[in-house]
């Protein structure tokens, strides 16, 4: 593991939150980045379909893609979403874990862009994409 | 024609209140993020305690992005059920007293969310106010503000394009 993924690991493995949604980081490198969130009863947003509220399935996707900022070989010592847009697709079958998959496809001197889509288990079915875009805090070495 | 008498305040007014809290108590999301509505006549206000669960970046401290978006859609969405809800709350027509037990609203769905963050979410409690800007039989796009200190300085921006439900009669009871 080079020493900015360790870092990135270390910087996405101290969110409260992330922790508080049972998020697990599963793959994490060169720009890009995979997290886990199991389902769980207090993440449902529909009683009658019992479906997980699309803030949580948010919530994951914008970890997923500060975490592929993180581990981007620009490597930033920190980062904070500026704007994310989501489109969902379909509902999240309930009782499902649901993975995002982001990518930090293009960095600046001071902005990352990244895309992001979630699957449950039907993974050819995407549940939600996401684009945004992510401040770059850094020393600027990478840029020289 | 003589029109019937008003009902009276507190008839009127529990009559809201509980219909809110049919509306909001029944999504466990919201209760686990512990967002709660102050509602004056139909102007409705989304409160977001502070909690250390909600915190995202510890260094700062700052609260998670993904909390404040879905403390923005929650905003949007429960604004633009109450709305839809309104008007069969006034005239009796949906009286949680009356309801059958498990009855619950049919909610709209979220097709597309866009959020802007334009400060940092302080460890503090957290406001949004949400504006219908259309809302028709199929499609319903919303606008949403949170702020912490200052009304005028908010936080972050949502606009929230959602399908509304099918026109069924509210209130049908869970599967």
């Amino acid at each position: 593991m080079t020493a900015n993924v360790a870092i990135a690991r270390q910087f996405i493995e101290a969110i409260p939150h992330a922790k508080t949604l049972g998020m697990v980081l599963t793959d994490l490198g060169g720009g890009q980045a995979t997290i886990i969130m199991p389902y769980s009863e207090k993440l449902i947003g529909d009683p009658v379909s019992r479906v997980v509220h699309g803030g949580a399935v948010s919530a994951l996707m914008d970890t997923a893609g500060g975490a592929a900022v993180m581990c981007h070989p620009a490597a930033p010592t920190s980062t904070a979403t500026l704007d994310l847009r989501i489109d969902y697709m379909r509902a999240a079958t309930p009782g499902q874990t649901i993975t995002a998959r982001a990518e930090c496809y293009h960095v600046t001197r001071s902005v990352a862009f990244i895309r992001v889509t979630a699957t449950d288990e039907d993974a050819a079915s995407p549940v939600a994409t996401a684009t945004g875009s992510f401040s770059i805090e850094q020393s600027q070495e990478w840029f020289r | 024609m003589k029109r019937s008498a008003p009902d009276p305040a507190h008839v009127v007014t529990s009559r809201r209140d509980d219909a809110l809290a049919w509306l909001t108590s029944g999504i466990p999301y919201i209760g686990f993020l512990g967002i709660e509505f102050e509602r004056r006549g139909d102007e409705l206000t989304a409160v977001l305690p502070f909690a250390s669960q909600n915190v995202g970046n510890p260094m700062i401290p700052a609260l998670h992005g993904g909390v404040t978006s879905a403390f923005l859609e929650v905003s949007a969405i429960i604004a633009l059920s109450w709305a839809t809800l309104w008007e069969d709350i006034e005239a009796g027509r949906i009286d949680p007293k009356t309801l059958a037990p498990g009855a619950l609203p049919s909610l709209p769905k979220t097709i597309n969310f866009t959020v802007d963050y334009l400060r940092t979410g302080l460890p503090r409690e957290a406001y949004a106010r949400a504006r219908i800007m259309r809302s028709g039989r199929r499609f319903a796009s919303v606008q949403v503000e949170a702020w912490q200190d200052n009304v005028a300085r908010p936080y972050a921006l949502g606009l929230v394009h959602l399908l509304m439900p099918p026109s069924a009669p509210q209130g049908s009871p869970a599967p």
